[in-house]
């Protein structure tokens, strides 16, 4: 009987559910969203080379000069070139974002993984992380830089501890249905050890709903930052942080706005761009919501 | 039986094609399909799985999903009604009235959260003016035609609240309440037990024959269709191979592929018994048994037995089937000795050796000694790594280099017949037989003296499922392997088994070769269980009635 054959050898041999970047451009918005993230990143990259002045260079005789070709967005309250500031500022955000996304990940995929997979640390371990979700992020973020003295690395660890238990949960619910899968059951009987049980079967389910989460975490990260800076609880003031700039601009708000809302624009562009591309990549990688456009 | 009269055709089908998308040359899921249903009578349209009878009965009501399968010729006429035209608010006023559909799972085809006695007044709501207290009496009395009890209770009940044989009468409580036409059921008792199967079975026949309904059967199983069948329709790749009188079909089908399909039925009659062997026992259960516990704040802790004293022996190169019904436990004690879940008492002895009480580290080296197959091919591979690393696994955790569990993953490709050159294809490129094949060679791959097989070939078709057992008889004869065997399906049993297991509520009500437990069976339970599995007077493979047979070798 023929029923049993098999498809062609010409068959490509295909990676299935490697993620694919596609999404990137599916709608007009999603495009946008990622050239302005672009920009913003190359801007952070190649801020030495486009940065028209030093970010710190004081010049009291050109204090709240209003913009002007020699400084295109104006100065500050100390004579410091606006424009350049908000440059640096973005290296800051977005090593910040990216490392704190990165740091929250790596460790609430730990978490995430010895949870599911052994019941008895698994109540101790939620339980910590409820406790943590439990103590609104800024508060536990402004005691964390309080106690440690700020740094842009003091800063990250503050940001990123409110962020494990999210992660962690999430990890956690994808290796609890994952592991009663029957291929999980067939590596126990033969004989796989657990590590690699977590690693080759558990831990790849959930790379795709980590990306989204990364994506959600980085920006509220660069938000968190900000917040931190502006209440005067982050880094150091004259380092140009959007946060810090937005902060001391709070005190010339009335004679001039401009230095709240350039920073405050390009935050706002950033963690758009970034949540906007994370919902992309969401419906991109969960089938669920593929099958609800009928594809 | 009724005689085809072509004044009474309530549906006819006529070259219907339904493509995958718009476009023209769309590759056709329906092609060329012609078929009548006359009222009075059952139609079974019999067909493996892509067969396309499933899209022949969404697309006669309606429900196929809109831009993927899309009808491009032909003619669908429900009672004259052309309903390929129709608009949707004609065809919503239809279902229910003129035609329903009863589905395979009742419990998803439920809403969960709204009392079932509301749903089906939804469909007296919206398709009739009767005033509510009449509703009431209406869907009570539909309630007690379709013999549920307590109906009063059960018109307020949630359907998690009942049993899926339950549920599945009160889906035909509903699709039957307004009398329509023509009833389509879609499998709708493959996901029940024999016992329940054969009440659900008995039940629509009884409702048709009261009403005169057309009746459109779409099934996989051959059993089924000789008990319910009046005509029989046979589908393959979207096309009709054969269409004719039960009684035809089934003793002198035309087509190849109806005669292969029919030949692919296993037989109740048990094949020839073995000899008896004096080799070694390799597997040994001891009163296993298995109590979940529920604990509950206050009160005292639920226990439910899903095994108890479970006593069974293995003897190498023979096969030990565990049969019964969901529920029985047959599973629970599979997982019991392969030790996927530790069992609460009793004792599991592999090749002589004690394993039921061994911790993670200690069972470390018998786990390769012992290796199970699952049910559902889909899932029992991991679609993340290559069919060649998949079989490769087992032996690299046992100390063998790489590149010699992978030049053995060719070997044992081979041997379960399928090409070398698989090892570096995931599992999504093969069907559903061939995943169960790679399954097979990953479980031999660590040389196992005991195969667990847990409803290895019930998610298959029939003739995929005649040569997965065919490919472990071969195995178990090459390899000297004993094959501990569970199924739903006493069939299967019949034909693989040398000692057969009957489990009911956990516990083993009989045992004892399969030759005696199959053909003389001594307990109400199994006798029940062989009276109920359908079409047990049919021999599919010889065309005839198992009374005939007899009949003629005496």
């Amino acid at each position: 009987m023929a029923i049993d054959t098999l498809p062609e050898s010409s068959l490509p041999v295909t990676r299935p559910f490697r993620v694919k970047f596609g999404f990137l451009t599916s709608t007009p918005i999603i495009a946008v969203a990622t050239i302005c993230l672009v920009l913003i990143i190359l801007m952070a990259i190649f801020a030495p080379l486009l940065a028209p002045h030093d970010p710190l260079l004081l010049t009291p005789a050109q204090r709240l000069k209003p913009a002007s070709a020699q400084y295109l967005l104006g100065t500050d309250a100390y004579g410091r070139d606006l424009l350049s500031r908000i440059i640096y500022g973005a290296r800051i955000s977005l090593i910040i974002g990216i490392g704190a996304a990165v740091c929250s990940i790596a460790v609430g995929l730990l978490i995430g993984l010895v949870a599911g997979f052994f019941r008895w640390v698994d109540a101790v371990l939620m339980r910590v992380m409820d406790g943590l979700m439990a103590i609104p992020a800024i508060l536990l973020a402004i005691a964390v830089v309080s106690l440690s003295g700020a740094s842009i690395w003091t800063v990250m660890v503050a940001i990123t501890i409110p962020e494990i238990p999210r992660v962690a949960r999430l990890v956690r619910s994808v290796v609890l249905t994952a592991r009663e899968e029957p291929y999980v059951e067939a590596a126990i009987s033969l004989g796989s050890s657990l590590p690699k049980i977590m690693w080759r079967h558990l831990m790849p389910n959930t790379i795709a709903p980590l990306i989204v989460q990364g994506t959600y975490v980085c920006a509220s990260a660069i938000l968190t930052e900000a917040i931190l800076s502006f209440l005067g609880a982050g880094i150091s003031p004259e380092t140009p942080t959007w946060g810090n700039i937005m902060a001391e601009g709070r005190a010339f708000f009335q004679i001039k706005p401009s230095l709240i809302f350039w920073p405050g624009l390009l935050l706002s562009i950033a963690i758009l761009s970034i949540n906007l591309i994370g919902d992309a990549a969401r419906d991109a990688l969960d089938p669920r919501m593929k099958q609800r456009e009928g594809k | 039986m009724t005689t085809a009269n072509p004044s009474n055709v309530v549906l006819d089908i006529n070259n219907l094609v339904v493509g995958l998308g718009r476009k023209a040359d769309a590759h056709r899921i329906i092609d060329d399909l012609s078929l009548q249903v006359h009222e009075g009578e059952t139609l079974c349209l019999v067909g493996e799985s892509g067969s396309g009878k499933s899209v022949t009965s969404l697309t006669v009501m309606g429900l196929q999903q809109k831009g993927t399968l899309v009808p491009s010729g032909g003619s669908v006429k429900l009672v004259g009604e052309e309903l390929l035209t129709a608009t949707d608010r004609r065809l919503r006023q239809l279902r229910a009235t003129r035609m329903a559909m009863i589905f395979q799972e009742p419990m998803t085809a439920l809403n969960p959260v709204v009392p079932v006695g509301r749903q089906i007044d939804e469909v007296l709501r919206a398709h009739t003016d009767l005033d509510s207290r009449a509703r009431r009496q209406k869907i009570l009395a539909m309630m007690e035609h379709v013999r549920l009890p307590d109906v009063e209770r059960i018109f307020s009940s949630y359907p998690h609240r009942l049993s899926g044989g339950q549920r599945q009468r009160i889906m035909i409580a509903m699709a039957l309440v307004l009398e329509p036409k023509l009833l389509i059921a879609d499998e709708p008792t493959t996901a029940l037990d024999v016992t329940t199967q054969k009440q659900i079975l008995a039940l629509i026949r009884d409702l048709q024959r009261d009403h005169g309904t057309a009746v459109l059967f779409i099934t996989h199983d051959m059993g089924v269709v000789a008990e319910i069948a009046d005509r029989v329709a046979v589908m393959r790749h979207g096309r009709l191979v054969e269409a004719g009188p039960l009684q035809d079909v089934l003793r002198n089908p035309k087509m190849d592929y109806t005669r292969n399909l029919l030949s692919s039925v296993p037989s109740l009659v048990p094949r020839a018994p073995r000899p008896e062997t004096s080799e070694p026992v390799v597997l040994e259960a001891n009163e296993l048994s298995k109590v979940y516990r529920e604990r509950s704040l206050y009160g005292k802790a639920r226990e439910v037995a899903a095994a108890s004293n479970v006593t069974l022996t293995l003897r190498k190169g023979r096969t030990l089937g565990i049969v019964g019904e969901s529920g029985s436990g047959k599973s629970t004690v599979a997982r019991c000795i392969v030790r996927l879940i530790d069992p609460t008492s009793g004792g599991v002895r592999l090749a002589g050796r004690e394993i039921s009480d061994l911790s993670r580290r200690l069972l470390q080296p018998h786990r390769q000694k012992i290796q199970i197959i699952f049910q559902d091919p889909y899932r029992s591979l991991n679609p993340r790594v290559t069919v060649g690393e998949s079989i490769a696994e087992g032996p690299i955790n046992y100390g063998m280099p790489r590149k010699d569990a992978l030049v053995r993953a060719r070997e044992l490709l081979e041997l379960v017949h399928l090409p070398p050159d698989a090892i570096s294809r995931y599992p999504h490129q093969f069907s559903g037989g061939q995943r169960q094949r790679i399954a097979i060679a990953r479980a031999l791959a660590l040389d196992p003296d005991v195969l667990v097989a847990d409803e290895a070939v019930s998610a298959l078709d029939v003739s995929v499922q005649a040569q997965v057992l065919d490919l472990l008889d071969e195995i178990q004869r090459r390899l000297g392997i004993a094959l501990l065997f569970i199924t739903h399906d006493l069939r299967v049993a019949a034909q693989i088994c040398d000692d057969v297991a009957v489990m009911q509520r956990g516990r083993v009500v009989e045992q004892g070769p399969a030759a005696e437990v199959l053909t003389n069976p001594q307990q109400a339970y199994t006798r029940a269980l062989l009276e109920a599995a359908p079409g047990r007077g049919w021999d599919f493979a010889n065309f005839r009635p198992v009374s005939e047979g007899i009949v003629a070798t005496a």
